[in-house]
């Protein structure tokens, strides 16, 4: 006998996920829990561990200020680097979405080629720009203005400038989709109601894109706070962040069980900011940024 | 006063254009900085240059651990697009056609990977096959890159499929189509931008990836990024701005060779067509 299927049957959707959720399962979910199960791992030596339960790593965590350095620093790296890209992303997007210009999908599309650009690429190129033969020291020397290359490479603000060229995009985009989506004839009622662009900016346009906006901050910071190579490339020692401490302790140290708590921590942590942002604007508006 | 108003506007107008060019050369002066020095004649990757000159390239054709890399990467990529790609397409048929318990947390679930940091996601992969005691495998690392891939395929085609009305394929399947048939016929040429795009989308990912692979490659094998990272740990040297180069022709290149062939193609559809069509 025939299986009877009816036109949207559950099962035949069961079966259309059935790949996705299996790769989902095996190298998303089971990985976290297992993680989260080594972290009660006891550590003998580099790269040998036992399945005796212990808390050790957790009180290793909770008790050395180092870690909790590491993490606040990498947390206050992260929201500089966000509210940068608001900031700056914000007169972007603004400006494409407003402007009577023609060829905005060519202003757009100039956005999304720097995606495509290999993200190593485009972090070592700002080594030509910063570094003692960078394009400015070179230039300011040649003028005479400083007699000694600037040291504008491996620090924190060569770090949290070499995260804003990665990340800007994201915010650009994130906001020019939100606008995108506000109903122009709100501005027009507004203006014809005697408000000056300002005030239509003020009072119409910018509640309505702060979504967008929200979630463009989101995306940065989780981005940025979780960012490895950056800080490899543009940092000195001193400016390693979170990412580079957790793949220090597992592939230098190979200390697996700490590396498996600080890694979980750092997920409980921009979990975290991810659930509060979701509890209040919903998941709906980051789908929009990352899908473009 | 009205005047004082307009004057006003314009000006923040101003600065709005101002800021925008400023982030706009941001954007590209450290990209046109690496082109312009790949041509330098000099030794060390820098200014001033000292003569135009393409030895680095030449330099770069002989260099054997960047050509394996090269095509390592390559490898890995075709392979990621065109799975991730097929996967995608079905998961968003499934998601937008269907209705079915846990769809909602299987949305979620399915974008979670491009909100997960990529180091916590490479060890966590590392800890599982560890806790299981396998070895780090060629096969492990595509399947990462396809799980980084998928959320960005998913959403592209989800966002197409939703504008594909389903009375098409209802109309196919009551006029006898095989609903694999109805699929092929209707849905997938009418998704057929999402599905370049995402493929596009998928191959770049996966040949950029840097952070995921340091964690999941296989004993020996060094991917394009990974090779550029341990090349800047010794040096900066012009061979790397020329790398650099290569690689920003390949990665801006396909794409946009890819979107104009695309565009071609729809326009030679449009014309054999009705001109109605699903938004």
């Amino acid at each position: 006998m025939k299986r009877q299927w009816t036109l949207y049957d559950p099962r035949l959707a069961w079966l259309l996920v059935a790949p996705v959720l299996l790769l989902l399962i095996f190298f998303l979910v089971l990985p976290i829990a297992v993680m989260a199960a080594y972290t009660f791992f006891t550590f003998v030596t580099a790269g040998v561990e036992t399945s005796a339960l212990t808390t050790a790593n957790w009180h290793e965590f909770l008790t050395d200020s180092y870690y909790a350095g590491f993490l606040l620093k990498t947390l206050r790296v992260g929201a500089i680097t966000a509210l940068l890209c608001g900031v700056l992303g914000y007169f972007p997007a603004y400006f494409i979405w407003a402007t009577t210009f023609k060829h905005k999908w060519l202003l757009l599309l100039l956005l999304i080629v720097p995606f495509w650009i290999s993200f190593t690429i485009r972090t070592f190129s700002w080594i030509n720009i910063l570094g003692e033969q960078g394009v400015i020291n070179v230039a300011l020397l040649k003028m005479g203005i400083i007699s000694e290359p600037l040291p504008m490479l491996y620090n924190e603000g060569a770090v949290i400038l070499g995260m804003l060229h990665f990340l800007l995009p994201y915010m650009i985009l994130n906001v020019y989709v939100s606008l995108e989506g506000i109903d122009r004839t709100l501005i027009s009622a507004a203006r014809s109601m005697g408000c000056t662009s300002a005030q239509a900016f003020r009072e119409v346009t910018l509640p309505l894109s702060l979504p967008g906006l929200a979630a463009g901050l989101l995306l940065c910071f989780v981005l940025a706070a979780g960012s490895y190579v950056t800080p490899q490339l543009l940092g000195s020692g001193r400016d390693a962040l979170f990412g580079n401490l957790i793949y220090d302790t597992i592939m230098g140290e190979l200390n697996w069980p700490m590396g498996a708590t600080l890694s979980i921590v750092l997920f409980l942590v921009l979990g975290s900011f991810a659930a509060i942002y979701t509890r209040f604007m919903g998941m709906s508006q980051i789908v929009k940024g990352l899908g473009g | 006063m009205k005047a004082r108003r307009k004057h006003e506007g314009r000006w923040a107008w101003r600065l709005t254009g101002f800021v925008t060019v400023c982030v706009y050369i941001f954007m590209f002066a450290p990209i046109v900085a690496t082109v312009i020095l790949s041509f330098n004649a000099s030794m060390f990757g820098g200014f001033p240059m000292t003569g135009f000159s393409l030895q680095w390239y030449g330099k770069l054709m002989a260099n054997e651990p960047v050509l394996a890399a090269f095509r390592t990467s390559l490898w890995i990529a075709l392979v990621t697009s065109a799975v991730t790609t097929a996967i995608g397409v079905v998961t968003s048929f499934a998601l937008v056609r269907f209705e079915f318990r846990g769809k909602q947390a299987l949305s979620t679930l399915v974008i979670l990977p491009a909100l997960v940091p990529e180091t916590i996601l490479g060890v966590g992969l590392l800890v599982l096959i560890k806790a299981v005691d396998q070895p780090r495998t060629m096969l492990l690392l595509v399947l990462g890159h396809i799980l980084l891939a998928v959320p960005y395929v998913v959403l592209i085609t989800q966002a197409r499929m939703v504008g594909i009305r389903r009375v098409y394929e209802e109309a196919a399947l009551s006029l006898g189509a095989s609903r694999f048939s109805s699929f092929r016929e209707i849905t997938l040429p009418l998704l057929i931008p999402a599905v370049v795009g995402g493929a596009l989308l998928a191959f770049t990912i996966s040949f950029d990836n840097t952070s995921a692979s340091l964690f999941w490659r296989p004993a020996g094998v060094e991917t394009m990024p990974t090779q550029i990272l341990s090349m800047l740990k010794i040096s900066i040297s012009p061979e790397i701005n020329a790398l650099g180069t290569v690689m920003i022709l390949v990665t801006v290149g396909i794409p946009l060779l890819g979107g104009l062939i695309l565009q071609s193609l729809t326009r030679l559809k449009r014309r054999g067509e009705p001109k109605e069509q699903a938004r």
